[in-house]
C-alpha cells in the first residue's frame, strides 16, 4: 500500500479530475526534487537528526531570517539602548511640543519620531522601551517552560494518580484567563517592577506548555527505544531526560516561541491598563496609554510605540511559525 | 456516553472549587486592605473598620471565609459588594451586555474565520492564501488595544460611521464595532487553524475516495472535508467563548461598553473583593461548561470517537 504521507507519490501519478483540489502543491514537488539530488554522504548524516534537518530547512526560509534578524536587533537594543540614540528618554523638555511633526531629516536624532505630550523624544522612548518588553518576554517564557515542562513531563511519564492530580492542577490554573489573573495578582502590589510582572505572568501562564509537554511525553513514552532503554535498565532520570525529553521537546519549543510574543503583548496590555509596569520604567504599553490624550491632534505619538510593539510580537510569532514548519513538516 | 458525561462532570467539580479557591486567595490574602481603602486618605475609625470586616466575614480565617462564600453561592447568593449592592444585581445589569457583545464577536469570528480558512486552505499558495496569511499574522501581532484605536480613528473620527464610544450599551448596532475588534484576534486563529486542518485532511484517504467516486465538489468540501477539519477548530472555539468575556476588559474599556469587563476592571482597581470573585466565578462556570460541550461535540463531528 502506498504511503499516503509521501506527497510525491501523488505527483508521480496525477489523477485526472483531482487537480482542482490541489493535493500536492509545490511542497510535493520540492520533496521530489530533493530526493533526486545525489545524496552527499556527510549531508545525509546530518539530515538524519531532527534538529540538523530542521536547521538546514530554517536557513533557507526568508521568514526565519527576517524574524531572526529583527529579534537580534531588538535584543541588542534592549541591552545597549545607548548605541541607538544619544537622546535621554526621560528628559521632558516642553520646548519640544508634541504638535511639532516628526522630523524625517533628523536621522536617528531625538526629534526623528517627534515628541510626546511631555516633550520627550519618542524615538528614544521607543528604543529604551525594548528592554522591558524583551525582558518580560524572555524571562516569562523561561519560567513557563521550566515549570510547565517539568509538570507536563512528570504527569505524562508517571501517569495514573500522579497524572490525575497534576492534570487537575493544570485545569485549575487553565480556568483563569492570563490577563484577568494577572490583573488581580498585580493589583495587590502598589509598586511593580519588570520582575513583579515576570513572576505574575510566569506563575499564571505555565499551563499551556504543561499540556503540550504532557501530550508529547504520552506519545513518546510508547516508542520502542524507550522500552529498549527501560529493558536495558535505564533509571527514571535517564529515561526522562536522555530518551524522552529530546524527542518530546519540539512542540514545546514551538509553543513557547509563539507564546513569547503573546507575553510581550500581555505586558503591554497590563501596562496600558495601568496595572502593569509603572513610571520610571519605560514601556511601550505605558506610552501608548498616555498617547490617548493627544491621539486626535498627534496620531504619531501613538503610532511609533504601537508599531514597535506590533513588530516585536510579529517577529516572535513568525519565528515560532518558521520553527514549527521546520520541525513538523506534516503541519505545512 | 452517559458514564462519560458523568465522569467529566465529576472531574469538573474539583476544578471548579480549585479555580474559585485560587481566585479567592488572590483577592483576599494578597497585600492591600480593601476596607481601609474604602476610606481613601482619611484615617478610618478602628471600630468602624472592625464592624465592616465583621459584616463581610473578613475577620474570619481565609478557609472559613471561603466555605461561607461557597455555602451562600449554592443558595444563589453571590454576596454583597462593599457599596452595599448585591453582586448578583450588579452582574444582572452587566452580563447581558457582555453576552451580547461576546456572541456577536463569536458569530463574526466563526463565519469569517471559517470562510477565510476555507478559501486559503483549498488554494494553498494562491494569492488569496498569501493574503489571508499576511492579514491574519498582522491581526495576531497588533495588540487588541491598538487595534481598537485604529478602528476608532478610522470608522468614527475619519469616516464618521459610528460614534467613537458606545452611547447606549443596549443598542445592538452600536456594539458592532467593539464586537468586531473583540473577535478579530480569535478570527485570525480560527482562519489559520481551519487552513492547517484542511491542508492536512486534503491528503486523507477518504478524500481520495470521495474524489474517485465522482462526488460533486460541493459535497466533498462540505460533507467530507469541512466536517473532518472542524474538530480542532471546535476545540478552539469552545475555550474561546470564555476568553472573549475575559478579553472584554480592554475592548469594553476603550469603547465604553457598560458590560462585565468594565465592571470587573473597576472592581479590581477598587479592591472590591466580592464583585471580583463573583464575576470570575461565573466566568469559570462558563468556561467549564463550554469545554464540556466541546468534548461532547467531538462525537457528533467524528463518529469514530466513542466515549467509553
Amino acid at each position: 500500500m502506498p504511503d499516503i504521507h509521501d506527497e510525491s507519490s501523488f505527483e508521480r501519478h496525477p489523477k485526472p479530475g483531482v487537480d482542482h483540489l490541489d493535493y500536492a502543491g509545490e511542497q510535493g514537488m520540492a520533496v521530489e526534487q530533493e530526493t533526486l539530488v545525489e545524496p552527499d554522504p556527510e549531508k545525509r548524516e546530518e539530515a538524519r537528526s531532527l534538529w540538523g534537518d530542521a536547521w538546514r530547512d530554517l536557513r533557507r526560509r526568508p521568514i526565519f531570517l527576517i524574524s531572526a534578524v529583527l529579534i537580534l536587533l531588538l535584543i541588542v537594543m534592549a541591552i545597549f539602548p545607548g548605541a541607538f540614540t544619544d537622546a535621554d528618554p526621560r528628559k521632558a523638555d516642553l520646548v519640544n511640543d508634541y504638535l511639532k511633526r516628526p522630523d524625517w531629516t533628523d536621522f536617528f536624532g531625538a526629534g526623528w519620531f517627534g515628541y510626546d505630550g511631555q516633550g520627550r523624544s519618542i524615538y528614544a522612548r521607543v528604543v529604551y522601551g525594548a528592554r522591558a518588553s524583551i525582558t518580560v518576554g524572555i524571562f516569562v517564557t523561561a519560567i513557563v517552560t521550566l515549570l510547565g515542562g517539568l509538570c507536563g513531563m512528570v504527569a505524562g511519564y508517571f501517569g495514573g494518580p500522579v497524572d490525575a492530580l497534576l492534570s487537575r492542577i493544570i485545569d485549575i490554573f487553565f480556568g483563569i484567563p492570563l490577563l484577568l489573573g494577572a490583573l488581580v495578582l498585580l493589583n495587590a502590589f502598589s509598586t511593580r517592577t519588570v520582575w513583579t510582572v515576570v513572576v505574575a505572568l510566569g506563575v499564571l501562564g505555565w499551563t499551556q506548555i504543561a499540556r503540550v509537554m504532557r501530550g508529547a511525553v504520552l506519545t513518546v513514552k510508547q516508542a520502542d527505544y524507550v522500552m529498549a532503554g527501560r529493558a536495558l535498565g535505564a533509571g527514571t532520570g535517564r529515561l526522562m531526560f536522555r530518551h524522552i525529553l529530546p524527542n518530546a521537546v519540539a512542540p514545546v519549543i514551538v509553543v513557547a516561541t509563539i507564546a513569547l510574543g503573546g507575553y510581550i503583548a500581555t505586558e503591554a496590555t497590563l501596562s496600558f491598563l495601568g496595572i502593569g509596569l509603572q513610571d520610571p520604567t519605560i514601556s511601550w504599553g505605558i506610552d501608548i496609554s498616555s498617547a490617548q490624550k493627544v491621539i486626535r491632534t498627534a496620531p504619531y505619538v501613538l503610532f511609533f510605540p504601537a508599531a514597535a510593539l506590533s513588530i516585536t510580537v510579529l517577529a516572535f510569532i513568525m519565528l515560532g511559525d518558521a520553527v514549527r514548519d521546520a520541525l513538523d513538516p506534516k503541519l505545512r | 456516553m452517559g458514564s462519560y458525561v458523568l465522569r467529566r462532570v465529576l472531574q469538573m467539580i474539583p476544578v471548579f472549587f480549585g479555580t474559585t479557591l485560587l481566585i479567592f486567595l488572590m483577592v483576599y490574602t494578597l497585600p492591600g486592605d480593601p476596607v481601609s481603602a474604602l476610606f481613601g486618605d482619611k484615617a478610618a475609625d478602628p471600630a468602624v473598620v472592625a464592624s465592616i470586616k465583621h459584616k463581610y466575614y473578613l475577620d474570619q480565617p481565609i478557609w472559613k471565609q471561603y466555605l461561607h462564600y461557597m455555602g451562600n453561592l449554592f443558595q444563589g447568593d453571590f454576596g454583597t459588594s462593599f457599596t452595599g449592592r448585591p453582586v448578583s444585581d450588579i452582574m444582572a445589569d452587566a452580563f447581558p451586555v457582555t453576552i451580547r457583545l461576546a456572541l456577536m464577536a463569536f458569530a463574526f469570528e466563526l463565519v469569517f474565520g471559517l470562510l477565510l480558512g476555507l478559501v486559503s486552505g483549498l488554494k494553498r499558495g494562491s494569492i488569496q492564501d498569501t493574503l489571508v496569511l499576511v492579514l491574519t499574522l498582522l491581526v495576531i501581532s497588533i495588540p487588541v488595544f491598538v487595534l481598537a484605536y485604529i478602528a476608532q480613528t478610522v470608522f468614527a473620527t475619519n469616516l464618521g460611521w459610528v460614534t467613537p464610544t458606545v452611547q447606549n450599551s443596549k443598542d445592538l448596532s452600536q456594539l458592532i464595532l467593539p464586537a468586531v475588534v473583540l473577535g478579530s484576534l480569535s478570527l485570525a486563529f480560527v482562519a489559520r487553524l481551519t487552513r492547517t486542518s484542511i491542508g492536512e485532511n486534503l491528503r486523507a484517504d477518504y478524500m481520495r475516495t470521495a474524489v474517485a467516486k465522482g462526488l460533486p465538489r460541493r459535497t466533498i468540501v462540505t460533507r467530507h472535508l469541512l466536517r473532518n477539519s472542524l474538530i480542532p477548530v471546535v476545540t478552539f472555539l469552545g475555550t474561546d467563548l470564555g476568553a472573549l468575556m475575559g478579553g472584554a476588559i480592554v475592548t469594553e474599556g476603550i469603547f465604553n461598553v457598560q458590560g462585565i469587563g468594565n465592571v470587573l476592571y473597576r472592581a479590581i482597581n477598587q479592591k472590591e473583593g466580592p464583585t471580583v470573585v463573583g464575576i470570575v466565578t461565573v466566568l469559570v462556570i462558563v468556561y467549564l461548561v463550554a469545554s464540556l460541550v466541546v468534548d461532547l461535540l467531538y462525537a457528533v463531528l467524528d463518529p469514530r470517537i466513542r466515549y467509553a
